[in-house]
């Protein structure tokens, strides 16, 4: 299609003109929204049913191409290039004006989002991965921008190695599949998917992907990388680039007709996993960007919990339950990147305004920066799933898939999903009634949070743009129904799109709008009456000294969840006990890292450099001896070929 | 045809009656139980008619700290609370509107008046409304799920997954699968007792701000706004309260018999919320998640005895 190679054309050429010129930012921002629409429109034909998707650069040979949009490619193709198209207006305001990394910025994030592009048009096994290797290494430059901080370095550095291990999984896991279909995606023999070889390529496929979707425990590259990268990178890299990840597995599973049973099992132990961890952890952080890195660990386990239960309805030949745990999975790739993208931009809106991301450093920003607290209590209200926004429909249609899951076969990883959702919800809500209660009401715990002001225009409109996008989808869903019958009867392997199950969906907008119907009523009822006396204080039993420091703080809220689930957070909490009557100043400081980099994965490989460096003596820095070498393994493949 | 539709029609009007007439009436029963256990008059049974007629004439007071998520909380509470019982039936009749998946909209409606009203309560940011806020959440964490695993064993049961199906299906629901029915109201009993913030695990008298979980979110709000959360508290009774009795009625037959039924089953449980709080004492905080966990456990074995 001439549009995705235009979209993608645009996009790897927005950051060019910002090379040569000083407003680079303004045509930034306008190739990428060409771009957008470009892509929208090719992803819009596409889903219409309008172009099956015109294979591009034939091969030689084979009659098929190397890129091909189909309707989950084309699912994926609208976040791809709406979040970047948004993320370079907010830049104007958030990034351009006072870095010299602004340039290398813009450039890198379009080159990085021209792969993403031919990466979900991707039709052969070498545009994949060739795609995904730039995305990658694009990526890695994206969260290093800010290379003079400490530890982006180590972040980027931390990305970059997890990056490349994942890619070797999938040279490995590509290599097994050619085995059973090639390196087109064509789909694999029956039977294959059970043998030791289909075994095999899925665990593969699975470390591979799951690596960058960052599921639970491949998930430690992501806080730090999030958190170290520049706001609206963050919301790139949270919105779409993990999705790819998911991506990968949704081309895999669609690939496979009789997925044994064990794999939507796995699937959905990993997305039950994910979740319920990736919540806790968020509970406990106190950087508004890392916790934001945790809930996309939660959000990639709930988009897995409908891919496993939609592979658990196709091994189970349930072609209901397998559509609406795709559709479900679907939904909320797409959901997941409108309200995350939202929030990591509402992030970098306060960080601007207040120069700081600890939670216990801000509070009561609602008064002084309204819009970005609305915009951001709006993706706080669909990430924690909340109708009538978003959220709730993708998470409703996976519910929905669990429910019917319970019927067949006996099987309870269906009640595990269902179980692992609503706790999750629940953690969700705890997790962004804090965020948002913390950062934006009460009062300001410290000078710079009493001292923010509004975030500009540019800031704003793109935050106004996706919190739009979140209330549409979650108001109409009726209308993405359709497109979204389309992808998941694709993902699923399903002869046409049926629309099974999703008929229902028209009906949440009857439920939403009697809900605001009655909101507003309520709240004009509520506004009427007698004048109202305002400009008292908050009641605090009669003390004189109140202050903001007598407020709630995020840890003091979130420490009965914390508590609660010290054996699997292990926070380090260091404090000493009050004993005397009148005690001296004490301090009390709480930290959770991460399990899998600060416990397993740092110190494992530290002692792996530690023992490897032994071997460093044969890397004796002299030609003659690297010249010994080669004569050695010479005569050794001599010796070998004559015996 | 014609009576048929009459009827249902009818019984859609008394639906919505009831959902906006009765709910004041439900705390009242159970504070008359309570007086009476306690040997004391108590107040009228009507009382919080009168509360709610006095507090939308008096006017409000905002802290100089709040902003319009103050509000927002006791709205959302009341307008969430109110299609939530357009989704439930109440009795034999079929809700007004009810359709395949329901069910999670009812819980994740009760859901958003969580968040809203917790929000309010961080808004005013005083440290008492956040210990209440947070004690809130963090008992949500276990009464969510079970509320769930009670859904899916109902689910199991009746094979249908809208509220009217599962709670108004013809028939005494109780008697096709007693057992595991049994275990899912004991651990919805569980649920509603601490969704609605009563003993043991919430004390709706106590004084002590320390203390309380959902009467200390509620501590800066007057006039109209406090009208609106305490009609949501005593409307979350009236719906929780026919979702816990939807599976106990037996049914009569005739549709006013059936209804008769359902206030019955009201004012019983408004009798037995007022027995409990009279026989026992509140739990200590640390308590509280051991008795939610219980209700977990008796939902997610009414579960697994439907799958052996």
């Amino acid at each position: 299609m001439i549009l995705l190679l235009l979209a993608a054309g645009l996009a790897a050429v927005s950051g060019v003109p910002g090379l040569f010129r000083a407003r680079g930012g303004l045509a930034a921002a306008w190739l990428m929204g060409l771009a957008a629409l470009a892509g929208c429109a090719a992803a819009g034909l596409t889903l219409a049913g309008g172009g099956s998707g015109l294979a591009l650069l034939r091969t030689p040979l084979g009659t098929q191409g190397f890129l091909r949009l189909d309707a989950v490619g084309a699912f994926f193709l609208v976040p791809v290039l709406l979040l970047p198209a948004c993320g370079t207006i907010f830049a104007r305001g958030y990034w351009d004006g006072h870095h010299e990394s602004a340039r290398r910025l813009r450039l890198l994030l379009g080159l990085t989002t021209a792969c993403m592009v031919l990466l979900v048009a991707a039709a052969h096994a070498l545009t994949f991965l060739l795609a995904w290797e730039g995305m990658a290494v694009g990526s890695f430059f994206l969260v290093a921008a800010e290379d003079r901080e400490p530890g982006t370095l180590r972040a980027g550095w931390i990305y970059l190695a997890t990056t490349h291990t994942g890619t070797l999984c999938l040279f490995a896991a590509f290599a097994l599949a050619a085995s059973g279909a090639g390196f087109l995606f064509t789909p694999l023999a029956p039977g294959f998917a059970a043998t030791p070889r289909g075994s095999a390529m899925f665990l593969l496929f699975l470390a591979g992907f799951g690596m960058k979707a960052g599921v639970f425990p491949l998930h430690f590259w992501l806080p730090p990388a999030h958190a170290a990268a520049p706001s609206h990178v963050s919301s790139l890299m949270s919105g779409i680039l993990i999705k790819m990840g998911i991506l990968g597995l949704v081309r895999v599973l669609a690939l496979v007709p009789d997925p044994p049973l064990w794999w939507g099992a796995l699937l959905v132990a990993l997305g039950a996993l994910s979740g319920l961890l990736g919540v806790a952890f968020a509970l406990a952080q106190h950087d508004l960007k890392r916790l934001l890195a945790y809930h996309s660990i939660e959000n990639i386990g709930i988009i897995l919990l409908g891919l496993g239960l939609g592979t658990l309805g196709k091994s189970a030949g349930h072609p209901e339950l397998e559509l609406l745990g795709f559709a479900g999975a679907l939904l909320h790739v797409l959901n997941h990147s409108l309200f995350k993208g939202l929030l990591f931009l509402g992030a970098g809106s306060v960080g601007h305004a207040t120069g700081t991301r600890n939670l216990e450093r801000l509070g009561g920003l609602a008064r002084t920066m309204p819009c970005t607290a609305a915009a951001f209590l709006a993706g706080s209200w669909a990430i924690c799933g909340l109708p009538p926004l978003n959220g709730f429909v993708s998470e409703w249609l996976i519910y929905l898939a669990a429910f019917r899951g319970l019927a067949f076969a006996g099987s309870s990883w269906p009640l595990l999903a269902l179980a692992a959702l609503a706790a999750i919800g629940a953690m969700a809500a705890a997790c962004f009634a804090k965020v948002f209660g913390v950062v934006f009401l009460g009062q300001p715990r410290s000078r710079e949070a009493a001292a923010a002001v509004e975030a500009p225009r540019s800031m704003l409109a793109p935050m106004a743009v996706l919190a739009a996008a979140c209330a549409l989808i979650g108001l109409a869903p009726a209308l993405a129904a359709p497109a979204l019958a389309r992808a998941a009867a694709q993902a699923a392997g399903l002869a046409g799109p049926a629309d099974l199950g999703l008929a229902h969906l028209g009906m949440l907008t009857w439920i939403a709008l009697p809900l605001l119907a009655g909101a507003g009523l309520l709240w004009a009822w509520a506004k009427g009456g007698a004048a109202p006396r305002t400009g008292l204080p908050t009641w605090d039993c009669g003390y004189t000294a109140s202050g903001p420091r007598v407020q709630y703080t995020a840890s003091s809220f979130a420490d009965g969840l914390v508590s609660a689930l010290r054996y699997v957070l292990w926070p380090r909490v260091r404090w000493r006990r009050i004993l005397a009557l009148f005690p001296s100043q004490r301090s009390y400081r709480s930290q959770v890292p991460d399990p899998v980099l600060d416990r397993v994965a740092e110190p494992g490989l530290d002692l792996a450099a530690r023992g490897l460096g032994r071997l460093r003596f044969f890397q004796g820095g002299q030609l003659p001896l690297y010249l010994l070498y080669i004569l050695a393994t010479l005569v050794a493949l001599l010796v070998w070929m004559v015996a | 045809m014609c009576e048929t539709t009459l009827v249902r029609s009818l019984n859609i009007l008394l639906h919505l009656l009831t959902a906006l007439l009765l709910p004041p009436l439900i705390p009242g029963l159970i504070n008359k139980v309570k007086a009476l256990m306690a040997g004391r008059t108590g107040p009228p049974v009507l009382q919080l008619y009168h509360d709610l007629a006095k507090l939308a004439r008096k006017r409000a007071v905002y802290s100089r700290t709040t902003t319009w998520v103050f509000l927002a909380g006791p709205v959302a509470v009341v307008a969430a609370g109110l299609v939530a019982a357009l989704l439930v039936p109440f009795g034999h009749a079929p809700a007004p509107v009810h359709f395949q998946g329901d069910l999670i909209l009812f819980a994740y409606l009760w859901g958003l008046a969580r968040f809203a009203t917790v929000l309010s309560a961080l808004d005013t940011g005083s440290s008492f409304e956040g210990m209440g806020a947070a004690r809130e959440v963090t008992f949500s964490v276990l009464a969510e799920p079970a509320l769930f695993l009670g859904f899916a064993a109902l689910a199991k049961v009746s094979g249908s997954l809208s509220l009217s199906g599962m709670l108004a299906s013809p028939g005494f629901a109780i008697s096709r699968a007693t057992g595991p029915i049994i275990l899912v109201l004991a651990g919805w009993g569980i649920v509603f007792l601490a969704e609605n913030a009563r003993i043991p695990v919430d004390d709706p008298n106590t004084h002590l701000e320390l203390t309380m979980i959902h009467e200390v979110m509620l501590l800066d709000h007057s006039g109209r706004p406090l009208a609106l959360a305490l009609y949501g508290a005593s409307l979350k009774l009236l719906v929780l309260g026919a979702l816990l009795v939807g599976p106990l009625l037996p049914r009569a037959g005739h549709p006013w018999l059936d209804w008769a039924a359902f206030y019955g089953a009201i004012a019983a449980l408004a009798a037995g919320v007022g027995l409990v709080e009279s026989a026992t004492a509140r739990f200590r905080l640390n308590r509280v998640p051991q008795f939610l966990v219980a209700g977990l456990l008796a939902t997610a074995f009414a579960f697994f005895l439907l799958q052996a």
